[in-house]
């Protein structure tokens, strides 16, 4: 069929974009680095400890550190060729395996944030879409403003303060129970954990789908077809789910997955107030401790994530819009 | 047309206000764009309403079907089968009793597909009716498949036609349902409204194609600045200016190529600066003092209705 191979073709675009965004981003990283006052040699002497003036000049001729930084860059992008990312500095083991195991607990925080955020936001988005001006209307609408004006960072201290806290209703941080072997941790146990964070992250970026189904469903129900359906008899029920969610929901979705960079921008933050082990509190650490490849990794791979993101949000335009679908035939 | 049968629709001084806000001030502002309007429609017959584009026409067929926007405000009586008609009998006659034909593929929905669109949202669908229809109007086989976007202009006609007749309306108001269609297929529509009108429903055909509404109307209302000036049978219209009653009905027929190819000084007024007294006054050349006294009433002469003091 010719929509699938129109979709193939758009599919190997989009992927052939993203290598060459990841390029550029690999360029510009290397290159701030390379600016940067970080020194990744005293970082890795002052972990080991005891390293003489002589041995530390070795380390140096090892490591290549006065190399020219393109000889730099372009042996750090060979190896990155071969799947090796290098050795976190700070953690002593490859960085591939931390990004790993982090991006798992990140990618649950983010997951729940995001079919949290998503949801609630779309819904409370056509409740004030169709009592628009209305008490409801009005009420949310004040909420999604202050949710936005507010900083993340003291969001999750103000969920911390009365719900850890004062409540105790949620742990104070981590993933996990401390004191407690990984394996014995149930999953009620790490979904109590994670709830706050999500709360947090969620409350950051569900403003924005709320108010844009909002402002989008008000458009389609002051549209000629809505109209027409009206003058047809339609209910206003009958109205929102014939027509109003089929020109939403789109939209809707495409915000939801190109908002991957805010999403996770906030998991920095979120990850950081409630001392949980993802990728964003990793990212931080490894910044504050000159971790070089660490930091180049995840950079690389927060860029992959966000561009796979924009990529499902382009190709779903395809898929589901007809009028881009079958614009061709 | 027996005169003494019951009208199916009586629109007695319809008016209709917006509010509006002027400017950036927040001044409410009232724009009336339809004012004294009375109309009658019977069973078993085409009603045509004429009028160049601003003068109220399209605003018609929401008022009687109740769906104005909020800020429009309603006076006047309309009385559908001798009942007052309230907003609740209204949202019963929408699209079982008073269909209607929208103006453009506009009002279609741009994500559903034609077949569904068209069925409705009343169960159970009348599918087959509706192939029958699209048979009818020679649509291709594959138009329920096709979404409105890619539909030619024809074709988006005939659609938003059959969306009308396949409900079993009594009253069926077709806003401009013929541009863009070939003659064979405006024919085609028109034979059906036709048909209708022959098996006692009522047709109003909203149109400025003046022509078409001469040819299969029974009557012609001619509509300008949001009131009607003149209701008479069609024939009139098609016997010439000495059977019309108005000064504006007759410098339409001038205007018309085939006739004199005449064209009428002036404009039509905007809504909101309306003139004093008679709305086509400051265009009319039988203007006297008097006609600036108050908007004249509607009165019967010689067998139709007109608002005009010196009309004869």
């Amino acid at each position: 069929m010719r929509t699938s191979s129109r979709i193939a073709r758009l599919f190997i675009e989009n992927i052939l974009k993203m290598v060459l965004l990841l390029f550029a981003v690999s360029i510009i990283a290397f290159v701030l680095v390379n600016y940067s006052p970080v020194d990744p040699v005293q970082q890795y002497v002052i972990g080991v400890g005891g390293v003489s003036p002589e041995q530390r000049l070795q380390l140096e001729e090892y490591w290549g550190v006065n190399d020219p930084p393109v000889e730099r860059y372009m042996n750090w992008l060979s190896a990155l060729m071969h799947g090796d990312f290098g050795t976190s500095l700070l953690y002593r083991r490859p960085v591939i395996d931390i990004i790993g195991e982090r991006f798992v607990n990140s990618f649950a925080l983010m997951l729940c944030a995001w079919l949290f955020s998503g949801i609630i936001g779309f819904i409370l988005g056509c409740v004030m879409g169709m009592k628009k001006d209305g008490i409801v209307d009005r009420m949310v609408k004040k909420i999604c403003y202050i949710l936005s004006s507010v900083p993340t960072f003291w969001l999750g201290l103000i969920f911390l303060l009365v719900f850890a806290v004062e409540l105790k209703w949620f742990p104070l941080g981590f993933s996990t129970p401390i004191g407690m072997l990984d394996e014995d941790v149930t999953i009620w146990q790490r979904l109590h954990h994670l709830f706050l964070p999500a709360l947090t992250l969620s409350l950051m970026s569900f403003a924005n789908i709320a108010l844009h189904t909002r402002q989008k469903l008000i458009d389609v129900l002051e549209s000629e077809y809505v109209l027409f359906a009206r003058a047809r008899g339609e209910s206003e029920f009958s109205i929102l789910r014939r027509h109003g969610l089929r020109n939403i929901i789109l939209p809707a979705i495409t915000l939801q997955f190109a908002s991957f960079a805010e999403l996770f921008g906030g998991s920095v933050i979120a990850e950081n107030v409630f001392s949980y082990p993802g990728l964003g509190s990793a990212v931080a650490a490894a910044g504050l401790n000159s971790d070089v490849p660490l930091l180049l990794g995840i950079t690389l791979f927060s860029t992959l994530f966000v561009a796979v993101g924009n990529m499902i949000a382009n190709t779903l335009y395809g898929v589901i819009d007809p009028q881009i679908r079958e614009a061709e035939d | 047309m027996e005169e003494k049968k019951q009208p199916l629709l009586e629109i007695e001084d319809l008016s209709v206000t917006f509010k509006m806000y002027d400017g950036g001030a927040l001044e409410q502002k009232q724009l009336q764009v339809i004012s004294s309007l009375s109309v009658t429609v019977y069973p078993g017959e085409i009603l045509a309403i004429a009028g160049s584009s601003g003068s109220g026409k399209s605003l018609l067929a929401s008022a009687i079907l109740g769906i104005l926007p909020g800020n429009a405000e309603v006076e006047g009586r309309m009385i559908y089968e001798g009942k007052p008609m309230t907003p609740d009998m209204q949202k019963k006659l929408r699209g079982s009793e008073i269909a209607l034909v929208p103006q453009s593929i506009a009002y279609l929905d741009p994500l559903m597909k034609i077949g569904k669109q068209v069925d409705g949202h009343k169960k159970p669908y009348p599918t087959q009716k509706r192939k029958g229809l699209f048979k009818r109007f020679g649509l291709p086989e594959k138009t329920p498949e096709l979404y409105p976007f890619q539909l030619s202009g024809g074709m988006a006609r005939r659609v938003l036609v059959s969306t009308a007749l396949v409900e079993d309306a009594r009253l069926l108001i077709a806003d401009e349902p013929t541009p863009g269609m070939s003659l064979d297929q405006a024919k085609e529509a028109l034979s059906m409204f036709r048909q209708m009108a022959d098996e006692g429903k009522s047709v109003i055909l909203i149109t400025h194609d003046i022509d078409l509404a001469f040819d299969v109307a029974d009557r012609v209302a001619v509509f300008y600045a949001g009131t009607t000036v003149e209701c008479a049978p069609a024939n009139d219209f098609k016997t010439g200016p000495e059977a019309l009653r108005h000064p504006y009905s007759k410098a339409l027929w001038r205007a018309l190529p085939q006739n004199d190819f005449e064209p009428i000084e002036g404009f039509q007024p905007y809504a909101g600066n309306l003139p004093k007294g008679c709305l086509f006054g400051p265009r009319c050349s039988c203007k006297t003092a008097e006609c600036e006294n108050s908007v004249p009433p509607m009165r019967e002469i010689r067998g139709g209705e007109v608002r005009c003091i010196h009309a004869t």
